[in-house]
C-alpha cells in the first residue's frame, strides 16, 4: 500500500493547478485522462510527476473528445476518474459529458476558464458558465461548483468526486486562469482526518461472475426507439435531480437582511464582491453579498428569499451576463431590479465594484 | 422441422431474432465474434462497445457487458475502460463512418499508442442508419444519396484503405486483418486471433469486415453477394495484413 499523499494538516503556498492535482490524489482518484490546453496544463504536469509514488494512472489522449470519453470509460470500469480542460477544450468536452448525463456516469471535470469565444485569450474569464452548466444536447443534468480560493479548489475537488458518485451526475469544478496560475496559501489534509468519507465507487462493466449465468449482463445505452421510452427515463432523471438539488446547492452570503442592494457574483470575482460590500458597509451603504457556490443547481430558494427583500441586484461577472441569465431565471417574478457590471474576459477589482455601487446609489 | 440453427452461447437469445435489416452483414460478423468469444471462453472478461449507426443495434446483442457510445467514440471509451481495468478484454465495434471519418483520430491514435484493445470495423461502403450516404469506403463510381451520380474520385477521393493504414502506423505487436462476411469461417479466425493478440498483451488488434447492405445498395440477393464478393474485393484485399512477430531486419 502506498502511503497517503497528505499526512496530517499541511500548510502550503502553491498554484491552483498544483492544488487540484494534490486534491485529486488525496481524494483517491485512480486515473486522469487529459489533453493539453492552457491554463489547465499544470494539473497534468503535477499529476504525472506524483502518481508513480502513489500507484495512480494517466493517459494523454489525442483531443478533448477522447479525454472525455476515456474518462467515461474509466468510470464505467468503476474507477474514480477525472479530466481537466478549458475554453475550446471545454467545447469538445460537452459531447462526452452529454453521454455521461444520459447514462448517469459520475465523471469529474475541472474547468479553468479562459477567454472566449474561440481561441481568444489563454488568461482568464468567466465565459464558460453557460456551457459548463447547460452544455451539450440535453437538460443540464450536472453539478457545477464555482470556486473562489485555493482552499476551495482543494475542498471542492475532493467534494466533486463524492457528489458525482453519490448522485451519479457528471460534476464540474469551475475555476479560471487566475485561480489556475496564481499562488496562494491553503491547508491540505487527508479527507479521512476531517471526517470526510470518500463515497465508494463501483464498476458498471466487469463485475464478478459470468454475465447471463451468475448475473445479468450490463447493457448500457443512450439510444431510444420511441419518444415515450426516452421521456420515461428523463422523467426519472429530472425527478432525481430535483430531489438532489437542495442537498447539493451551496452559497455564501452576508449582510443581506437589511440590504437595499445585493452584489451577486461567483468564483474569483466574488472576492472583489466581498471586499467591496465590506468596504461599502463601513461607509454606511446598505449593501449585501450573495455568492452561489453551485451554479448548477443554483441555491434557488435562498436567492429568491434575498430577491424578495432587496430592491436591487448588482450582478458582477467577467462575462456578458452568463451568471445574470441564471439568476434572472431563478428569481423570475421577484420584485428586484437587476443591474449589470459585466466585463467579458477581463478581471474585476474591488474598486470597480465600489465605484459602480456608488454610481448607482448616487 | 424443430432443428434450431446453432447460435453462439454468448448470444442473448432474448433479443433474437436481431434488429438488423434482412440481408445485412452485421448478423454474420456478430456471429463470428460470438463464436470466437465462446471458443476462447472469455464471456466474463469481455466488454463490448458499440458505436452509432447500425452497429448501435447490437447494444443488447450479447450476454456480455456492453456499452453503446457516440458516433466514432467507441474507441476512446473502450480505451478508457482498458486503461482503468487491464484485466478486461475490450472490443470496440463500429462502422466505416465511425472508424474512418468521425472517429478517425481516435482509431489512428489508439493504433499508434498500440492500445491493448480490439477494434472490429464493419465496412459496407456507405452510411446505413442515416439512409445510405457516401462513406469514406464508398467505391469509385458507386451511387449513394450524397453521390447520386456515382462517387467521383477527383472531388471526393478514393476509398479509405483502413487496415493498410492501421498496419502502417502500429508498432510491432499489432494484429491487422481484413475479412468478409462471404467467408465467415475465415472472418471468425481473424477475429479470434485479434482477441488472442489482446489476451497476450501484444498490442492493438484490428479487423475490418467487408459486409453487405442490400437495403441501401438497392440490390437483390444475387447482386448483393456479387458486390461484396467481386466488386469490393477488387479494391479491398481480404487477408491478414500484419501479424505479431519479429520483422526481417534490413540487409538481412
Amino acid at each position: 500500500m502506498p502511503e497517503k499523499p497528505i499526512q496530517g494538516e499541511k500548510r502550503v503556498f502553491m498554484t491552483g493547478n498544483e492544488v487540484i492535482a494534490w486534491a485529486a490524489l488525496a481524494a483517491n482518484a485512480d486515473i486522469m485522462y487529459g489533453y493539453p490546453i492552457t491554463p489547465q496544463n499544470e494539473i497534468m504536469h503535477y499529476w504525472t510527476r506524483m502518481i508513480p509514488k502513489y500507484n495512480r494512472k494517466f493517459l494523454q489522449t489525442e483531443d478533448e473528445l477522447s479525454a472525455g470519453f476515456t474518462t467515461v470509460g474509466g468510470v464505467l470500469a468503476g474507477r474514480r476518474a477525472f479530466t481537466a480542460t478549458a475554453g475550446p477544450g471545454n467545447t469538445l468536452m460537452q459531447e462526452p459529458m452529454s453521454m455521461a448525463e444520459a447514462m448517469r456516469l459520475p465523471v469529474v471535470v475541472v474547468v479553468q476558464q479562459r477567454g472566449g469565444p474561440s481561441t481568444a485569450t489563454v488568461i482568464y474569464s468567466q465565459q464558460e458558465v453557460t456551457m459548463t452548466t447547460l452544455g451539450g444536447n440535453g437538460e443540464g443534468l450536472r453539478v457545477v461548483y464555482s470556486t473562489a480560493t485555493h482552499q476551495e479548489l482543494y475542498d471542492y475537488t475532493i467534494k466533486a468526486f463524492n457528489t458525482a458518485w453519490k448522485y451519479r451526475f457528471p460534476t464540474f469544478v469551475l475555476g479560471d486562469g487566475y485561480q489556475a496560475k496564481m499562488r496562494e496559501s491553503l491547508t491540505m489534509y487527508d479527507p479521512a482526518d476531517r471526517g470526510i468519507e470518500m463515497v465508494a465507487t463501483e464498476p458498471y462493466v466487469g463485475k464478478p461472475g459470468m454475465p447471463g449465468v451468475d448475473r445479468d449482463p450490463t447493457h448500457l445505452r443512450n439510444t431510444y426507439n420511441v419518444e415515450e421510452e426516452l421521456y420515461e427515463v428523463l422523467e426519472q432523471y429530472l425527478a432525481d435531480y430535483a430531489k438532489a438539488a437542495p442537498e447539493i446547492a451551496e452559497y455564501e452570503a452576508f449582510d443581506t437582511d437589511d440590504a437595499e442592494l445585493v452584489v451577486i457574483s461567483h468564483g474569483v470575482v466574488s472576492r472583489a464582491g466581498k471586499a467591496a460590500v465590506q468596504e461599502l458597509r463601513q461607509a454606511g451603504y446598505k449593501v449585501g453579498y450573495f455568492r452561489p457556490i453551485t451554479l448548477r443547481p443554483l441555491p434557488v430558494d435562498q436567492l429568491r428569499e434575498v430577491a424578495n427583500k432587496a430592491k436591487q441586484f448588482l450582478v458582477v461577472e467577467s462575462a456578458n451576463g452568463q451568471l445574470d441569465r441564471l439568476v434572472k431565471e431563478a428569481t423570475f417574478g421577484c420584485p428586484v431590479e437587476m443591474l449589470p457590471l459585466f466585463k467579458p474576459g477581463v478581471g474585476i477589482t474591488t474598486e470597480e465594484v465600489v465605484a459602480r455601487v456608488k454610481e448607482i446609489k448616487g | 422441422m424443430s432443428v434450431q440453427p446453432a447460435m453462439p452461447k454468448c448470444w442473448n437469445m432474448e433479443t433474437k431474432p436481431h434488429k438488423f435489416c434482412p440481408g445485412c452483414g452485421h448478423g454474420l460478423v456478430l456471429k463470428a465474434l460470438g463464436q470466437a468469444i465462446d471458443e476462447l471462453g472469455i464471456q466474463d472478461k469481455v466488454v463490448f462497445g458499440c458505436d452509432i449507426g447500425c452497429s448501435l443495434l447490437s447494444w443488447d446483442f450479447f450476454k456480455v457487458d456492453t456499452v453503446q457510445t457516440h458516433h466514432g467514440r467507441t474507441t476512446p471509451v473502450i480505451t478508457g475502460i482498458k486503461r482503468a481495468n487491464p484485466a478486461m478484454l475490450g472490443i470496440a465495434y463500429m462502422g466505416d463512418g465511425g472508424g474512418y471519418a468521425i472517429g478517425a483520430q481516435h482509431l489512428v491514435s489508439a493504433a499508434t499508442r498500440n492500445e491493448r484493445i480490439t477494434v472490429i470495423l464493419v465496412n459496407n461502403t456507405q452510411y446505413g442508419m442515416t439512409g445510405g450516404q457516401m462513406a469514406p469506403t464508398t467505391m469509385p463510381g458507386q451511387k449513394t444519396e450524397t453521390s447520386p451520380y456515382g462517387r467521383d474520385e477527383e472531388s471526393t477521393g478514393y476509398p479509405t484503405q483502413g487496415p493498410e493504414m492501421v498496419a502502417a502506423i502500429t508498432p510491432e505487436g499489432a494484429y491487422v486483418a481484413r475479412g468478409t462476411v462471404a467467408n465467415v469461417k475465415q472472418l471468425k479466425g481473424f477475429i479470434k486471433k485479434a482477441l488472442e493478440n489482446q489476451m497476450a498483451g501484444n498490442g492493438f488488434s484490428f479487423v475490418e469486415a467487408l459486409s453487405t447492405c442490400p437495403t441501401n445498395w438497392r440490390t437483390n440477393a444475387e447482386d448483393t453477394w456479387k458486390f461484396v464478393e467481386e466488386k469490393m474485393t477488387k479494391y479491398f484485399k481480404v487477408g491478414e495484413i500484419k501479424v505479431p512477430g519479429p520483422r526481417e531486419k534490413e540487409g538481412q
